[in-house]
């Protein structure tokens, strides 16, 4: 019998850790001499306050819901995919292969060949640490740390060589066809006299990502495959007496997990740049991380706690804007976040475990 | 062949001691841990936050040595919360290295910029307030010599402190851990920890002493980058080095001696990559700079496949050790 009630294992831990970052966040903003609620307003007003800051706030989210669901596939079969990072760059790369070389007629014709592309790419580059761990015993963490490291030399080596247009001076490709723009939240919505999500980046592959959450949903919980990836996750031993290969297991995991870390870029490169430029991932890999503690690894919370973590980047470039505060609270709050959701779960878990025991001997007597 | 030659020149070669330092002091510091049973993939934050705390310190003090204190404080601090994560609440160690990361990252620039207002970064550091070489007696004098000469005055000779400690280091991380009780028990907590705890020795204890000592050369490590490699700290100046110092520790098959041979070759590939011009003339063709980079993680995937000796991590390494009831 567990403890914790579903429910509090699902919301209350989560909403306690997520309470505990943010009141320590506010003591980092008051200790470097900042308002606290001033600096919550002003992050609420930038990033929810309009159409113009969801705007924002939701592509953000996309790159999120990605990354997210990347990190909680792989935590679904017990390993820890921490090259979310490196699998997003060759995303990119993949997009941008696509979208320079390939004449599309149209955008609709171009996005599905874009998430084939970035997938593909990512999912190869996934797929070597994955066979390095299934067949050489390799750790998979150090082994994604490094090829994280080697995506990134090699997008600095490309775009700094080959795909660099002749003449130009930063690190980029050139930019994509027209034909290949993915139309934006503004072209979508705006009907009236009034446009909405004016110049914002947020763009249809945010549609693309939820139907992301729904596949591997469906896929999780719903398929032989997703129970044989569960049953791995739980236990290795009683997995393979069952007849799961973990071979199997982990590739398959691992190559679904580098492919929707991958799709991101059909996000922030065909959507949003519309050209590969170098360091376009900013970290999105590793936000995925936290994105999959938070949300427990479910899809429904990982989109929950990717549209949080989009807030806190859009509210972040907000106060960098307006204040003494630069955009690394950012990256505080983030470090904050996994440590109480990822690392310091059990500081959470034993005291509620006590209570609910209390509450419960209670309820008997 | 003087161009070849020129690939291992004495400038080149200082260089590379320059560098390996800081990875050697970050490896040694894994490699404590990581012999406990504790995963420590939080290194680079910790180098970060000592550089920044042991630069600002000096620079406000115009003392190296409160900026060492300072800076080592700064490192053990997240060392004991990686203690707490990992051992007491003994939660998933590779998470709470990652989230020691981001915390590092976020707040050194954001103590940074509230106190110094330069854009996440401290101001240069002179004289006192750095680590500065030291100068090896009658080295002017032989200078003049060839080869021995310039040897002796740049190569043995010029460095800061920190240098040699790290290179003291080696052989005394070694003694410590193969021929004192203390180390054998710290081994024998990453092997197998059941075994320590039957034998009436605290496995916990232990592990926070490897964690400790890990905060500690990781402090070393971050201070000589901002104190003595450059005269202040820079947002982000740690640059990967705390995964290149993993990546050695594998390398190095969790060896000491092996890790002063590991820091040293990747030391020696940062120092080329500085020069790309002697590897053309050497080679005659332009060897990319990027491959030169990658070259350390490579290396590193490619001994972890097993595919050049096998790399075996300590048996415990990154499961919390619970105590049957």
């Amino acid at each position: 019998m567990d403890v914790i009630p579903k429910w509090a294992d699902a919301v209350l831990v989560p909403l306690i850790s997520l309470i505990l970052a943010a009141v320590l966040s506010a003591l980092v903003i008051l200790a470097i001499g900042e308002d606290p609620v001033a600096a919550a307003k002003l992050m609420v007003e930038g990033a929810i306050g309009s159409t113009y800051g969801w705007g924002y706030t939701l592509y953000y989210a996309t790159n999120f819901i990605f990354t997210g669901l990347a990190v909680s596939v792989a935590f679904h079969a017990r390993m820890f995919n921490i090259g979310g990072e490196g699998q997003a760059m060759l995303g990119g790369l993949g997009v941008a292969l696509v979208c320079l070389y390939i004449p599309f007629p149209h955008w609709a014709l171009a996005l599905p060949v874009a998430i084939i592309g970035a997938a593909a790419f990512a999912a190869i580059w996934a797929a070597i640490p994955a066979y390095l761990q299934a067949k050489r015993g390799s750790h998979i963490v150090i082994t994604t740390i490094m090829f994280n490291f080697i995506a990134a030399a090699l997008l600095n080596y490309l775009l700094v060589g080959m795909l660099k247009p002749s003449g130009a001076m930063d690190p980029a490709t050139a930019k994509f066809a027209a034909t290949t723009h993915l139309p934006t939240f503004q072209d979508l919505f705006s009907w009236g006299e009034k446009p909405v999500f004016r110049g914002a980046p947020a763009n249809v592959s945010f549609f693309v990502s939820l139907l992301a959450c729904v596949a591997v949903w469906f896929l999780i919980w719903r398929t032989r495959l997703g129970f044989e990836i569960r049953a791995y996750g739980e236990s290795e031993s009683a997995a393979k007496y069952a007849g799961i290969s973990p071979t199997k297991i982990i590739m398959i995991s691992m190559i679904i997990s580098g492919a929707l870390a991958g799709c991101m870029a059909i996000n922030n490169v065909m959507g949003e740049a519309e050209r590969l430029v170098l360091g376009s991932v900013e970290g999105a890999g590793f936000i995925g991380i936290a994105v999959a503690l938070m949300g427990r690894s479910h899809p429904l919370g990982v989109l929950l706690a990717a549209i949080l973590f989009g807030f806190l980047y859009q509210g972040g470039a907000e106060l960098a804007l307006w204040t003494n505060i630069p955009r690394e609270l950012i990256i505080v709050i983030q470090a904050l976040v996994i440590m109480f959701t990822g690392a310091l779960d059990n500081m959470i878990r034993m005291p509620l475990e006590k209570i609910f025991l209390m509450m419960r001997k209670e309820g008997a007597a | 062949m003087w161009d070849f030659l020129n690939l291992f020149s004495v400038p080149v070669l200082e260089t590379s001691i320059r560098l390996a330092t800081p990875l050697l002091l970050a490896c040694l510091a894994g490699l404590f841990s990581e012999r406990a049973g504790i995963f420590d993939i939080g290194l680079e934050g910790k180098m970060l936050i000592a550089a920044f705390f042991s630069a600002a310190i000096s620079f406000n003090t115009g003392s190296v040595w409160l900026g060492l204190g300072a800076g080592i404080l700064a490192s053990v601090t997240l060392s004991i919360i990686h203690g707490l994560a990992s051992i007491t609440f003994r939660g998933n160690q590779l998470i709470s290295g990652v989230a020691i990361n981001f915390l590092a990252a976020g707040m050194t620039v954001l103590i940074a910029q509230s106190w110094f207002k330069q854009g996440g970064r401290t101001p240069q550091l002179e004289g006192a307030a750095r680590f500065n070489p030291i100068e090896f007696p009658f080295a002017e004098t032989f200078m003049p010599v060839p080869v021995a000469g310039p040897v002796y005055a740049s190569l043995i000779g010029g460095h800061a402190l920190l240098v040699y400690v790290a290179i003291a280091m080696v052989p005394l991380t070694w003694w410590v851990l193969f021929r004192t009780r203390f180390g054998l028990r710290l081994r024998a907590v990453g092997e197998n920890p059941a075994a320590v705890d039957t034998a009436g020795v605290s496995v916990v204890g232990l592990r926070y002493a490897a964690v400790l000592i890990c905060g500690v050369l990781c402090g070393l490590a971050g201070a000589y980058l901002a104190t003595a490699l450059q005269a202040g700290f820079v947002k982000d100046m740690t640059a990967g080095r705390g995964y290149i110092a993993l990546a050695a520790l594998i390398f190095a098959k969790w060896r000491p001696w092996y890790a002063l041979a590991a820091c040293l070759l990747f030391g020696y590939l940062q120092a080329i990559a500085l020069r790309p011009d002697l590897l053309t003339a050497a080679f005659g063709f332009k060897v990319q700079i990027q491959l030169l980079d990658a070259l350390p993680y490579i290396l590193t995937v490619v001994i972890l496949a097993g595919f050049v000796g096998k790399a075996i991590p300590p048996r415990a390494g990154g499961a919390p050790y619970v105590k049957e009831r």
